[in-house]
């Protein structure tokens, strides 16, 4: 199965790949607007030994990271604590209600003007977006436990941390590892949209700035990087996943 | 007689939609010391909230209940459900040594013997390293039996172990379970709706009345243990005592039925309740 399953996740973008480039060198496509593959990676190449690109990426990476971790820590443990003590659901679950759905985007604005336009607004706006979803993905986890699990910790004699610690906390990993995915996709989003409004380096800056010179093909390179670090990021969750949830039913 | 458990009018009242619903009322029953008894009823009648209570998971709302812990340095009871209730993150043998982890009961050498142990009489040692979902149903179960056999409870409290497997399992499974607990007594409230299995396992079987749950009859089963149920079918006490508990029980699940039929069209529009749901 796995030896099959490699080339044929491989196949859809390999065969969109070679219709575009094909498209773009056939003069099918506008190639100020559409470069051909190998143009966008023969820039990527280029730009790899710039140390302008590194700086970008860092600085991204940088962002992205501390602002997970500020939303993610505190994300889970107010989910947590919504799903295990009922004062705390009750007064949390109306405001997050409310909050989640807001786009965060929409509250750029009100970030930029609250802590400025220098880095700690993008770790905000990041934190506030992984925040919300982590504390959803967590609460769910724990409400979704069969509550057999809890009845038999108590029955022999577990104590209140100890039915926390050996059924609450591991029984919630999965809806933990479900909000974990779903997180790193939205931190790179609400990254790229901060650094295209507020930022003098990063990926996403770097898009914005080619866009006004218009130079199409160091945009498409930072899509590229973009789509890559997703990819990457997706990859190491699960990889996580499989490390620390080895008890889990998969299909393969 | 000294009880190991007390139960004295005991009685408990549910809120739900539609005004209070009583499971039990009344019920009062002794169990002496390494007896093994069981409880059969209609479903609905309340014996597993009675269970729940003697695994201090619920309480009564009216009478007395009370159980002797004659040694503190064994757990009082130790429950196995009637649904998959062995923990899917942890290993076989992590299950079966949870009750000793988690209290912080775990004596090293002296533990780890005793959960191999029970692993090898549940047929389970070659697993120890396999998660749940690597099991079979029946062999889930067996794993909750050792779970609780390990922990060496006063009580065992069982409801309805083996309802969900298939025949061969079921059976293979009782015989298993009658030889450990020969060889392992304790005190055993076991509920089950099989009339087979509480005569084959019980020295004492209780049958309760349909909601709310009373106890209704106890007959005593006289056969030597060890006892074989291929060759306790065969004898014609064995037919009789069935019968008698039969003759007992069905009027009850008749009654049961027609309440849950009342149930049903009585309360049109309203939720349904079972009184051992949860």
């Amino acid at each position: 199965m796995t030896r099959r399953l490699l080339p044929t996740w491989l196949l859809s973008p390999l065969v969109l790949l070679l219709l575009w480039e094909a498209a773009a060198r056939l003069g099918y496509i506008e190639t100020r607007f559409f470069p051909a593959p190998t143009t966008i990676l023969a820039k990527l190449w280029e730009l790899l030994g710039t140390q302008g690109f590194w700086i970008d990426l860092g600085t991204s990476l940088r962002r992205m990271f501390v602002g997970f971790f500020m939303g993610a820590i505190p994300g889970l443990l107010v989910g947590l604590a919504m799903g295990l003590f009922r004062p705390v659901r009750e007064i949390c679950q109306p405001l997050v209600a409310a909050l989640y759905p807001l786009p965060k985007i929409a509250i750029l604005p009100l970030i930029l003007l609250i802590f400025g336009i220098g880095e700690l607004s993008k770790y905000v706006i990041v934190a506030i977006g992984v925040f919300f979803l982590m504390t959803i993905n967590t609460f769910a986890g724990v409400t979704n436990i069969p509550s057999i699990y809890f009845d038999v910790a108590r029955n022999l004699r577990a104590s209140r941390w100890k039915v926390y610690l050996t059924v609450a906390l591991p029984g919630a990993l999965p809806g933990i590892f479900t909000g974990l995915r779903v997180c790193m996709g939205v931190a790179l989003l609400l990254l790229v949209a901060a650094e295209f409004v507020g930022a003098e380096e990063g990926i996403g800056y770097r898009i914005w700035w080619a866009w006004s010179v218009f130079w199409v093909t160091n945009m498409y390179v930072g899509f590229a990087v973009i789509a890559l670090l997703g990819f990457l990021s997706a990859y190491f969750v699960d990889w996580l996943e499989r490390r620390f949830l080895p008890w889990q039913r998969r299909q393969s | 007689m000294t009880s190991k458990i007390s139960i004295a009018g005991v009685g408990r009242t549910f809120d739900v939609k539609g005004g209070p619903f009583t499971a039990l009322e009344g019920v009062d029953i002794e169990v002496a010391d390494e007896e093994f008894l069981c409880i059969v009823g209609p479903s609905g009648c309340g014996k597993s909230t009675l269970l729940r209570m003697l695994g201090g998971l619920d309480r009564p709302t009216s009478g007395r209940l009370e159980m002797r812990h004659a040694q503190p340095a064994r757990p009082l009871t130790a429950m196995i459900f009637q649904e998959e209730s062995v923990f899917p993150w942890l290993t076989v043998e992590r299950n079966a040594a949870y009750g000793l982890r988690v209290t912080d009961t775990w004596r090293g050498k002296e533990s780890e013997a005793r959960v191999d142990y029970f692993l090898g009489k549940t047929g389970l040692a070659r697993f120890r390293k396999f998660y749940p979902h690597q099991l079979s149903g029946g062999m889930k179960q067996r794993l909750s039996v050792a779970r609780a056999f390990v922990t060496n409870p006063e009580v065992l409290l069982m409801d309805e172990p083996f309802a969900a497997l298939d025949e061969q399992n079921k059976h293979l499974l009782q015989q298993e379970l009658g030889r450990i607990w020969e060889e392992n007594r304790s005190t055993v409230v076991f509920i089950t709706h099989s009339l087979d299995e509480a005569v084959l396992l019980g020295d004492r079987v209780m049958v309760m009345t349909s909601a709310p749950g009373r106890i209704k009859e106890t007959i005593r089963v006289p056969f030597e243990r060890p006892r074989d149920l291929m060759e306790l079918r065969r004898t014609p006490e064995f037919n009789a005592l069935t019968r008698e508990l039969w003759a007992l029980l069905a009027d009850e699940v008749a009654r049961a039925r027609a309440q849950e039929a009342g149930r049903v069209s009585g309360a049109a529009g309203k939720v349904q309740f079972d009184a051992e749901a949860g």
